[in-house]
């Protein structure tokens, strides 16, 4: 299977440009990438004219919520493969904090063959920490990373001993394992499910403080500091959590963080008259915050953009705010939401793609993100300038719980492809 | 006619215009409700649903008497012990009463939000009788004509919200009425009680007591809400009670024509004073329960209208 990308602009994190150019796939693999008219095809190739259209790494998806095993009413993989697809995200990877949870190699195994048999991307899968996310005995980290498992993370479930936090750290630093954190202390957050300020004091809603934020980290920061982890924060979303992480990136330490697409692109204020749909976790913060975020992605002390998402169906969302389930779906947004911030002039596309596609495959220690001579053939091909309205019944997920319901977007996916065979036009 | 709402959901879509309009209307209420004979006929024929999520007395008792004065069929439905217990939704409910063909429903929730999600999914005119710390709407009303009757005027005067702002609906609602109609509004009490960043809502933030009430011509208390409190908001009520408990000797410094108001039901010897809260000279706090029913009455009288004429609208 040969495939010749051309008049493309090749979207290429590594080297940090956008170049007009061609690109050859060839037996699942980049075969070679040029400047300029593309050579002539090989015989038997198939030949995409990528005029007006980006041609980049397919997005790597940290951290998608999908209903199996537990909940396949609300997600199957069968619909995140589709939605994963339309959206141009080639490697989903599989939170496990599903019912039950991915926390022994059995379930892994179900999980990885599921996933592998019914969607046409990638998928990588992470374990619980803790047996149950009960915050008590440590998963079989060891054989669970023998199965495949690429980060180990309880998911909002915070840990809350920390001698039990530092003895998976201990225990998951011999075996070069990476631990992702959920950084929201749990006292200080406990009751709350939007920012508190003057919007959450007038809405009558309990409130996080945003220093929940920094005390979580700070914790966990501390506990790397002693243990040596490899550590990974979910979700940095608030100023004050920024200084910290700075200071342990400076240190040396091994740490990264991420956002969710949600915190880069809306605030506290889009909740409105208590639109469930925004309900997220951690909630949605200040105009303020989001553009300190947006500043932080840039400079890159936040490495990952992801979606985080979070299937819930309309029952658990057609409820008093309080009493509503938290989280947004976000595989099919994840895209034409990111470009909100290229057209607004404040990322540039390289740098969305190394937020989305070369740090995360670089953190989990997967062959992709870039498209570089030899990498795997993983491409999403889109129009940046596409306009449309998005139409949450229209999306391929079970769940159509997007907080992007009505909106105006601009970008469409005209193509993904995965080990270079086409698996949405 | 200058008010044209659907439902009274809150205080804060209202314009002053609108608020000045029910209360001129509820004053003739008042009139009516000291006549012997207490009746109209404004609602003759409608059908009034009280549901109650979380346990009331007294709002639900003058929303029963302010339906029935004016001829409503007025129904009351205790739903902390009905169909929550089944695990039916709150959407589920409401449809249900739906179906019923109610023309206004009263309702009370534990959850902010709860009551306006409710008013999406019904055809008749919705009441928030109180939703989680949101609004309590009709409370601040009547606090209004309280304030309204014994001062003759409701604006450019100094009033004091005392005691637990941080859970109290009364006090958001009071907070966004009073500054619309451009009072100086003062908030005292321990910042464990003070929700987060309650200045940018226009108001003066005191926790000292005696400072606060300084040049105040109204004190209005708030029910120490011991069953919200899930642990730790103040060291004692002894503590509580000594610091921002409303006795004479706190009070002298207010105004000496101030008036003392308290939604009820008091702690008495928590929050306020016993004897303070029993001395007519001072205390408006019977007033304020019969202002209450004249302005359910008048809200529901205005409501009952604009349902009338937006029905003859979508039969036309």
């Amino acid at each position: 299977m040969t495939t010749l990308f051309a008049n493309a602009k090749l979207v290429d994190p590594v080297t940090d440009s956008t170049t007009e150019g061609w690109l050859l796939a060839q037996e699942g693999r980049i075969a070679a990438t040029g400047t300029g008219a593309p050579p002539k095809a090989p015989a038997g190739s198939t030949v995409i004219d990528c005029t007006g259209a980006c041609l980049a790494p397919g997005i790597v998806d940290l951290g998608v919520k999908v209903g199996e095993p537990g909940e396949r009413h609300k997600e199957s993989f069968k619909t995140a493969g589709k939605a994963a697809a339309a959206g141009g995200v080639t490697t989903m990877v599989i939170r496990p904090d599903t019912l039950t949870p991915i926390d022994s190699p059995e379930t892994l195994e179900f999980v990885m063959r599921r996933g592998t048999e019914t969607t046409p991307v990638h998928i990588a899968a992470m374990a619980t920490l803790t047996r149950s996310r009960a915050g008590r005995e440590m998963s079989e980290i060891g054989f669970l990373k023998d199965a495949g498992a690429v980060a180990f993370t309880d998911g909002d479930h915070v840990l809350t001993d920390p001698r039990v936090l530092a003895r998976c750290f201990t225990y998951a630093r011999s075996l070069g394992a990476l631990v992702i954190g959920h950084v929201q202390d749990p006292g200080l957050s406990g009751g709350g499910c939007i920012t508190s300020g003057k919007f959450a004091t007038l809405r009558g809603l309990p409130g996080v403080p945003p220093m929940a934020e920094r005390l979580g980290l700070e914790r966990d920061l501390a506990l790397v500091e002693m243990t040596g982890a490899r550590y990974h924060a979910d979700q940095i979303t608030t100023s004050v959590a920024l200084p910290a992480l700075r200071r342990a990136k400076d240190a040396g330490l091994d740490v990264t963080a991420g956002i969710s697409i949600h915190h880069l692109t809306l605030n506290t204020l889009d909740i409105g008259d208590y639109r469930t749909f925004f309900k997220v976790k951690p909630p949605l913060r200040h105009e303020e915050d989001r553009l300190e975020m947006v500043s932080a992605l840039r400079e890159g002390l936040i490495d990952i953009l992801c979606s985080m998402h979070t299937p819930q169906d309309e029952e658990s969302k057609r409820l008093p705010f309080e009493e509503a389930a938290a989280g947004a779906v976000g595989l099919e947004t994840l895209l034409p939401a990111a470009l909100r911030l290229f057209h607004s002039g404040d990322l540039t596309l390289p740098a969305l793609f190394r937020a989305m596609a070369m740090n995360p495959a670089k953190r989990l220690g997967l062959d992709a993100g870039t498209l570089t001579l030899g990498a795997p053939a993983d491409l999403v091909l889109f129009d940046p300038h596409a306009p449309f309205v998005l139409d949450r019944f229209k999306l391929h997920s079970k769940s159509k719980n997007t907080p992007f319901d009505g909106a105006r977007m601009q970008g469409r996916v005209r193509g993904t492809w995965v080990a270079g065979l086409r698996v949405f036009e | 006619m200058t008010y044209r709402a659907r439902h009274l959901l809150g205080i804060e879509p209202l314009h002053p215009v609108e608020i000045a309009t029910l209360l001129d209307l509820a004053d003739t209420y008042v009139d009516l409700n000291r006549q012997a004979v207490k009746q109209s006929d404004a609602l003759k024929g409608l059908t009034q649903i009280n549901m109650f999520f979380e346990a009331s007395t007294r709002t639900q008792a003058s929303f029963e008497l302010a339906g029935k004065r004016l001829g409503a069929d007025v129904m009351n439905m205790a739903m902390q012990a009905s169909s929550i217990k089944k695990g039916e939704t709150l959407i589920d409910t409401a449809l249900t009463l739906n179906a019923m063909h109610p023309d206004l429903l009263v309702v009370r929730h534990p959850h902010s939000g709860a009551v306006d999600l409710l008013a999406q999914k019904v055809n008749c005119a919705v009441l928030n009788a109180g939703d989680g710390r949101h609004e309590h709407p009709t409370q601040a009303l009547l606090d209004a004509l309280t304030i309204r009757r014994a001062k003759g005027r409701l604006h450019r005067l100094n009033i004091a919200i005392c005691g637990d702002i941080a859970h109290s609906r009364v006090a958001r609602s009071n907070i966004l009425l009073l500054g619309k109609m451009e009072n100086r509004v003062r908030l005292i009490g321990p910042p464990t009680l003070m929700p987060s960043e309650v200045r940018d809502l226009g108001v003066e933030v005191y926790d000292d007591m005696r400072e606060g009430l300084t040049g105040c011509d109204v004190v209005m208390m708030l029910r120490l809400q011991k069953e919200r409190m899930d642990g730790g908001f103040i060291p004692s009520e002894r503590e509580y009670y000594h610091r921002y408990g409303l006795d004479p000797e706190k009070l002298a410094f207010a105004k000496d024509d101030a008036i003392v108001m308290h939604p009820g039901p008091m702690n008495r010897g928590v929050e306020i004073d016993g004897i303070l809260a029993d001395d007519i000279n001072r205390s408006v706090i019977q007033e304020q329960v019969e202002m209450g029913v004249a302005v359910r009455m008048a809200a529901m009288d205005l409501l009952a209208r604009n349902l009338a004429a937006a029905r003859q609208e979508g039969a036309a």
